[in-house]
């Protein structure tokens, strides 16, 4: 790898692991100190690097820089130390012996046990989105505020906010103990699973950057296999949710930045290592019976959708599986996808009747389906739905895929 | 939003032996009904059918068995909806595949303590 692509990928593979390890070091009221030494240990990296050429091992390279970097800060800093001390678990008396462990194991400990801080109930949502995508994923505002279709600023604020509310709240950044797994492990899991939709249903132009938070929420869900007090069934559930959703990644986007739809995808450019994948972990996360969870059911329904042939057996599975996740939690565009599984497997005219009850009039997505269930049986009313969908539609990409649909009607 | 209790009736007793097949077709109009008022998110809870085996307690120690001679319905189970009116909780009993089966829903509102 050339010198000029390395240290951006070091940046984004490293920047989060020793982030991490010194964020667990200090405590929660030291993130930014943290974050400050390893942005200096890779500014000069890119001085020195630039001038006299890699080293021969630039991660290890990194490693040292960061650790000298920190016991230089503690030794100058006597109020830091001084502060950070009563935080550190292992206190040796001279604080320049500090151990700085950045071993891989110690790596993977702390990014669990900042998953873990950065997932508390004390802060909404969004704000956990972003903060595992700068803390845990080494990304910086500005592609954070491109995936979120929103200003550098905002997220700033964001990610200020919730790092100063995680401070007040006295988070501890540490391996969570087995209560506070089983008391965190969902909100865990409902940001990857958001932070993994963020790039897969964005609607963010930059194909790369969508990739790039699948991929990410896939590396975090998989650390939470690695570990023995995480790998629960649902943590394997939506491990295999996302390989099945993403093995589709690009047939689902055309060369223009289009997105296809599942019908019309080349089935040639499924990825089958990750459908494998996909059902080595949906096979494990039933092991033993344990109770369904709504990732269970998802996974189960993106598995089916791996099957190419349209048969009774995969629609009518899609039908009662959607029936089931409805139960347990109830969503508009589930309630519309259950709808379209009623009309494959038990007929257009059911679906139309089932869909009329929705009341989901004022959803774009609902006239699209409508739209679909009417053509071929009424056109004109298929028109007329297409047409509400396009007027209430918000994305580009959607409205595209609603143009299209119109043109095929009235041809 | 006001829960309601949806109690199914029938006699069971006319019904003649269903086939695997038929079994199977009646258990996906059941699910395809539950599936469709949770769609409209008005399930609070999709409930439980209920064996046939009952037994009936009454003052000083007197119990007897099920079935009762003097019921030709029998209830076979119940769901809980939810709906601003009770009308609105009959209109979802409609579809309910009991009434094919020549049994009929009871719908009764669930008062909160």
């Amino acid at each position: 790898m050339e010198q000029t692509e390395l240290i951006p990928h070091l940046f984004r593979t490293e920047y989060r692991k020793i982030v991490a390890v010194l964020s667990r070091l200090f405590g929660i009221e030291h993130i930014e100190t943290a974050e400050d030494i390893v942005s200096d240990t890779f500014l000069r990296a890119t001085e020195l690097w630039g001038l006299k050429g890699l080293p021969p091992n630039p991660t290890a390279w990194l490693y040292t820089v960061a650790k000298n970097k920190t016991k230089d800060l503690l030794k100058r800093d006597a109020l830091f130390a001084q502060k950070v001390s009563v935080e550190l678990k292992y206190v040796t008396p001279a604080l320049e012996e500090i151990e700085i462990d950045l071993s891989r194991k110690n790596i993977n400990d702390s990014q669990l046990a900042m998953m873990f801080a950065v997932c508390h109930p004390c802060i909404s949502e969004e704000s956990q989105i972003a903060l595992s995508l700068n803390l845990l994923c080494g990304f910086g505002a500005e592609e954070i505020a491109e995936a979120f279709l929103t200003s550098k600023d905002v997220i700033y604020k964001r990610l200020n906010r919730a790092k100063e509310k995680l401070r007040i709240e006295k988070v501890k950044i540490e391996q969570p103990t087995l209560p506070e797994i089983n008391e965190r492990l969902a909100t865990v899991l409902t940001t990857l699973y958001l932070l993994f939709n963020e790039g897969y249903y964005s609607t963010s132009q930059n194909n790369t950057l969508r990739k790039d938070l699948c991929l990410e929420a896939m590396r975090l869900t998989l650390l939470l296999t690695e570990d023995d007090k995480t790998n629960s069934p649902p943590v394997n559930a939506l491990l295999s949710l996302m390989c099945f959703h993403s093995s589709r990644f690009d047939a689902r986007i055309n060369h223009q930045g289009e997105i296809v739809l599942y019908e019309d995808q080349d089935t040639n450019l499924w990825n089958s290592e990750l459908i494998e994948k996909g059902e080595y972990y949906l096979k494990y996360s039933t092991k033993n019976k344990p109770p369904i969870s709504k990732y269970h059911l998802e996974a189960a329904i993106a598995y089916w959708h791996t099957q190419k042939n349209d048969t009774i057996e995969k629609w009518e599975s899609i039908l009662q599986l959607y029936n089931r996740l409805l139960q347990i939690e109830y969503s508009p565009v589930v309630a519309l996808n259950r709808t379209y599984a009623l009309a494959k497997a038990n007929g257009k005219e059911e679906a139309i009747m089932e869909a009329e009850k929705l009341n989901l009039t004022g959803n774009h997505l609902y006239h699209s389906l409508m739209g679909n269930l009417y053509a071929g049986i009424d056109n004109e009313k298929a028109l007329h739905h297409f047409q509400s969908s396009l007027s209430t539609a918000k994305s580009t990409a959607e409205k595209v895929i609603i143009t299209k649909n119109i043109k095929r009607l009235s041809t | 939003m006001k829960d309601f209790l949806l109690v199914f009736r029938n006699d069971y007793s006319a019904a003649p032996k269903a086939s695997p097949e038929e079994m199977q077709a009646v258990m996906k109009q059941w699910m395809d009904w539950i599936g469709g008022i949770a769609a409209q998110n008005k399930l609070t809870n999709a409930g439980n059918p209920l064996g046939s085996a009952g037994k009936v307690v009454r003052a000083n120690n007197v119990i007897t068995d099920g079935p009762y001679s003097e019921i030709k319905e029998l209830i076979g189970g119940y769901t809980i909806v939810k709906s601003d009116t009770i009308e609105e909780a009959a209109a979802l009993a409609h579809g309910c595949p009991i009434l094919k089966e020549g049994g009929n829903v009871e719908v009764r509102e669930v008062i909160a303590m």
